[in-house]
């Protein structure tokens, strides 16, 4: 479940949020290009990778509807999810402390994790697929990898990219003591760093994680080109059961997954942020605090403490003992003019060596866009006008009902009670689960995918802005609605001078990632595949399935250039233009 | 003489800039600090206390000269200091024990000599039984005395501080002040010597047997000497009253020699600020500068400066910007400590709110170049309006980028107080007020 930071105390829960900060900074033109670049040659060595895959199609698993094989099929897929979210968790701690210090590498980094937030990561489902399988002896290994490392990177960006931002706003009195008391790296990422990005990880943990549940739903079963990919777990599960019309089937499999996230959000989220409260950089101990019996139970535990003080305590004591002696033997050193830094030779020559290698790599996977012919770039760019209109299309109508409800529940604290937490596990529902249903009764009444793949986008977006309007409704102080009234606006002059500046900057917010989402949510909402048949619409995610399902690769490449550029360019001219007005206008402090 | 624990030389800070100027900070300074003394270091905001501190404690290095701890290079020496600060700059998510422990465990000390050494220090802090406890859950007055605590558990030779008390309310921190020499006086801690950064004058003649007092522009320490009083000192006493008036004296006078200007390493001469284009604008607001009048003229046109803020109540740092404000419009003249108001100042403290502003723009105008600048483009222009980019890059030429924003927003203050432009924030541009008001009013016809 998504909760908002702090009982929707979104001051610094903005802050917190990765997205929010991605637009903060701008950087010039050419990082870009070298993030592009990088890019594209990552693209062309998973391609190269691919080209050794030389397996048969193995037998296959076949996915049972049995209501008794859910639990398994949960398990399955919990694990896959909690694997793919510790490897993004290790990563992204990485990722921000190497960025965060490394002031030669720091720009580049940080543009790249803006464009790899935009980046439509579902395309590169089959590249990664055929990749693990190549990579690894048994086909099922493979595949189960495949869909660990596309959860990941679905996972990572705003995470990364929190632990960054965290980072670069230590409290500078905070980063001195532990200077003037000598603290070790070790100590200082230990009781310092780590402690402070806390609880931006933990948000951005739980947004995470949600995510991981759409792309799951993707990535555990597949069609590629002539092979067949498939994976135990619950979206396969549910995707057969939708392809063989089975009802109960889906029944079963919605309401695990409602058990899952609700179990998840109960034993995980709760202790986790009970736990993370001490965490907060605050003057006075807050009132309001969430309280969890198992993170109680955890920390009274006799037997978890007595384990902890014979196996964690020794260690982490034997390890600061030799931190200490290895730093004051480097410091005797250091004044004894012994310590040499790398020649820079060495340096600018693995520089240099990795520049070649990504400048071939990127050109390489260029030259192979020369294989597409005139028609077919037409046909893409017709596809990109297709979806671009449908994202904003679905945009413009969450944001018609989610604003007037959102203010609704926000300025009335009895309905907001009521209605939050069935809001967050909306939130965090995965929507690809309900796409074959809704397909299926669209068919019948006679719509078809152009319209229907709307409804999908806005299926699994327009929670992001219902969930800030309501944030921003319950933020616009009391004394400002009360002078409202007392002046007797009229309901528009209300709207216009209260409330839609006020809540503007949450909206922006909500809108920035609802954006996102549906560009990811079209790859699988254009094209479908349904009872043995493929339904179609136009558009650059149905261009880009088409193309993995085909194995067209160029087609693929072209379409995910596309789509990306368009994200990006849309970030950087609508979007950052309109977050920084809120950050400077409309923000109410 | 005794030897000394740490001697900086010709220590100075200054930020380069793109062109060959460059924004000097704290020019060349020499300081040391010798065993058994308590230095205080006084000065006014932007004079460069936190950053001497920062210097001399190793955290900061200089841009040029060295800081040498017991005659080495104090970049490669085991230096034995520690901090209190002034946000206290303690763990939130550590309890009082563990960041007590936090220093100790950096050297690699054995837990249970960790735990007895901890104890020991929080008992002599008065913190016992609190040892559990997180940091939010104390008062402002017992997190200092945590950050005491982690201060002198590691046994510093000198013990550094940086505004510790200004945090904290009056009885507070008057109570920790005490104790705190207490601890020094009976040789209860093993420090050498104690040096505290403070703008409170009180607290340094209270506390100190040496006062450093800085000036700014660039900073530079404008008189150091010993304070012979013995402990424990009264306020009210004579000899007492006469050291606070003194360095009063000091800090509101100007300066009678100008230090030396720094060269450059190519040797030419660094421009000094005072000579520069624009006088740096004191931070105070109108309304504070009549409040400040009002207050002279009740005590009859002229006062001590240094009563003048016990009346207020006020601290150095909040009363001499506005001190300077006034006496750079002309509404005050400042000797020997003494403040007396002018004609005009006379006249402005008297007069109703239109008159006021037209007395305030008038001054501003004669009196302040920026102000000046700023109207003329206005009206040079055809439009009758200026970007405010235009004044922030000659600023910059001058100021650091804080100062630079700082200047601006003082002169957006003063010239929207004074009627003699109007700033348009989403546009950041300077407007001329009658053309604003021509604005409003042509859209009011149309909504009529």
């Amino acid at each position: 479940m998504i909760h908002l930071p702090s009982g929707f105390n979104y001051t610094r829960g903005r802050e917190t949020l990765a997205r929010a900060q991605v637009f903060k900074r701008s950087w010039p033109f050419f990082l870009d290009l070298a993030v592009a670049a990088l890019c594209l040659a990552a693209f062309y060595g998973v391609l190269q990778i691919v080209k050794f895959w030389t397996g048969k199609a193995e037998p296959e698993f076949v996915v049972s509807l049995k209501p008794s094989s859910l639990p398994l099929y949960a398990f399955y897929s919990v694990v896959r999810i909690g694997l793919a979210y510790l490897l993004s968790l290790v990563f992204a701690i990485g990722y921000g402390y190497i960025a965060a210090y490394n002031k030669r590498a720091e720009s580049l980094m940080i543009a790249a994790l803006d464009i790899l937030q935009s980046i439509p990561v579902l395309s590169f489902l089959p590249g990664v697929m055929l990749a693990m399988v190549a990579l690894f002896p048994t086909r099922q290994l493979g595949v189960e990898m495949g869909a660990i490392v596309l959860i990941f990177t679905g996972q990572v960006w705003n995470m990364a990219f929190s632990f960054y931002s965290s980072l670069k706003s230590l409290p500078r009195e905070l980063g001195e003591a532990s200077n003037i008391y000598g603290f070790s790296t070790w100590q200082r990422f230990w009781q310092l760093e780590l402690p402070f990005g806390t609880i931006g990880l933990v948000w951005n943990s739980m947004i995470s994680v949600a995510g991981g549940w759409f792309f799951l739903m993707a990535c555990e079963m597949f069609v590629l080109g002539d092979r067949d990919f498939r994976l135990p777990g619950l979206g396969s599960y549910l995707q057969t059961a939708a392809s063989a019309d089975n009802i109960p089937a889906m029944i079963y499999g919605i309401l695990t997954v409602i058990a899952i996230i609700v179990a998840t959000d109960q034993l995980v989220w709760r202790p986790v942020i009970a736990w993370s409260d001490k965490f907060k950089i605050e003057q006075t101990a807050g009132a309001d605090r969430i309280n969890s019996p198992i993170l109680h139970f955890i920390q009274h535990s006799n037997a978890l403490g007595a384990i902890k003080r014979h196996t964690f305590v020794p260690l982490s004591e034997s390890i600061y003992k030799r931190v200490a002696e290895r730093n004051r033997e480097y410091r005797a050193r250091q004044a004894a003019g012994q310590v040499k830094d790398t020649p820079v030779w060495l340096r600018v020559g693995v520089l240099i060596l990795l520049g070649a290698v990504v400048l071939y790599a990127a050109t390489s996977a260029l030259l192979k866009l020369r294989e597409i012919h005139q028609g077919q770039y037409l046909l893409v760019l017709e596809g990109a006008g297709a979806t671009f209109l449908r994202v904003n299309v679905s945009l413009l109508l969450a944001a018609l009902w989610t604003i007037p409800a959102g203010v609704a529940i926000g300025f009335n604290p009895k309905l907001a009670r009521i209605v939050q937490p069935i809001v967050q596990v909306a939130a965090s529902f995965p929507a690809p689960i309900l796409f074959p249903i809704i397909i299926l009764g669209l068919l019948r009444m006679g719509g078809g995918l152009g319209i229907g793949s709307i409804v999908l986008m806005l299926l699994g977006t327009q929670w992001y802005i219902l969930f800030n309007v309501i944030a921003g409704a319950m933020a616009i102080p009391s004394d400002l609605r009360e002078v409202a009234t007392l002046f007797q606006f009229t309901r528009w002059q209300r709207w216009q001078t209260v409330i839609l500046p006020g809540i503007f900057p949450y909206l922006i917010t909500g809108l920035v990632t609802a954006s996102g989402g549906a560009w990811n949510a079209s790859i699988i909402a254009e094209y479908f595949h349904l009872k043995g048949q493929t339904l179609q619409t136009l558009g650059l995610g149905a261009q880009i399935s088409a193309a993995s399902d085909k194995g067209l690769f160029q087609i693929l490449l072209l379409a995910t250039i596309v789509m990306a550029l368009m994200v990006v360019t849309v970030n950087r001219l609508v979007w950052r233009p309109l977050y920084r007005l809120a950050e400077t206008k409309y923000k109410l402090s | 003489m005794q030897t000394t624990i740490i001697r900086a030389e010709r220590v100075e800070k200054y930020y380069a800039q793109p062109s060959e100027n460059r924004i000097q900070v704290i020019s060349p300074t020499d300081l040391s600090i010798v065993p058994g003394e308590i230095v205080a270091l006084l000065g006014p905001s932007g004079s460069g206390k936190s950053t001497l501190l920062r210097m001399l404690t190793g955290l900061s290095a200089p841009s040029a000269g060295q800081v040498y701890w017991h005659e080495q290079p104090i970049a490669t020496a085991d230096v034995n200091v520690s901090i209190v600060f002034q946000s206290f700059a303690l763990f939130p998510w550590l309890t009082v024990f563990e960041n007590v422990e936090a220093p100790l465990k950096a050297r690699g000390m054995e837990p249970a000599e960790r735990r007895k050494r901890a104890m020991k220090i929080l008992d002599t802090v008065g913190l016992d039984g609190f040892q559990a406890a997180y940091p939010k859950e104390l008062s402002g007055g017992m997190r200092q005395r945590v950050g005491f605590a982690r201060a002198l558990v590691v046994e510093p030779e000198v013990l550094f501080m940086d505004e510790p008390f200004s945090a904290l309310d009056v009885l507070t921190a008057e109570n920790l002040r005490s104790e705190l020499l207490e601890l020094w006086q009976k040789k209860t801690i093993p420090t050498q010597a104690i040096f505290i950064v403070t703008h409170n004058i009180e607290e340094a003649v209270l506390l100190a047997d040496r006062i450093i007092v800085l000036g700014r522009n660039p900073g530079h320490v404008r008189t150091d000497f010993r304070v012979a009083l013995v402990h424990p000192r009264d306020r009210k006493a004579t000899a007492f009253t006469q050291l606070v008036d003194y360095i009063y004296k000091v800090l509101t006078q100007p300066d009678a020699q100008p230090p030396e200007l720094p060269q450059t390493p190519t040797g030419k001469r660094v421009r000094d600020q005072r000579q520069m284009h624009y006088q740096m604008l004191p931070h105070a607001r109108p309304g504070g500068i009549a409040g400040l009048l009002e207050l002279v003229l009740d005590h009859n046109g002229k006062d001590d400066i240094y009563r003048l803020a016990d009346d207020l109540a006020f601290e150095i740092d909040d009363l001499l910007p506005i001190v300077d404000a006034a006496q750079l419009l002309g509404f005050l003249t400042v000797t020997e400590g003494d403040a007396a108001i002018t004609p005009t100042g006379a006249e402005y403290a008297n007069s109703e709110i239109l008159r006021q502003k037209e007395l305030f723009r008038t001054a501003a105008v004669e009196n302040v170049l920026l102000l000046r600048q700023i109207v003329r483009a206005i009206e040079a222009k055809s439009d009758r309006t200026v970007a405010e980019e235009f004044f922030h890059d000659m600023l910059d030429e001058q100021f650091s980028e804080e100062e630079t924003l700082r200047q601006l927003e003082t002169a957006i203050n003063w010239g929207r107080y004074a009627e003699l432009f109007d700033f348009d924030a989403s546009r950041r541009r300077f407007i001329q007020p009658e053309k604003l008001h021509h604005d409003s009013e042509s859209s009011a016809e149309v909504i009529e």
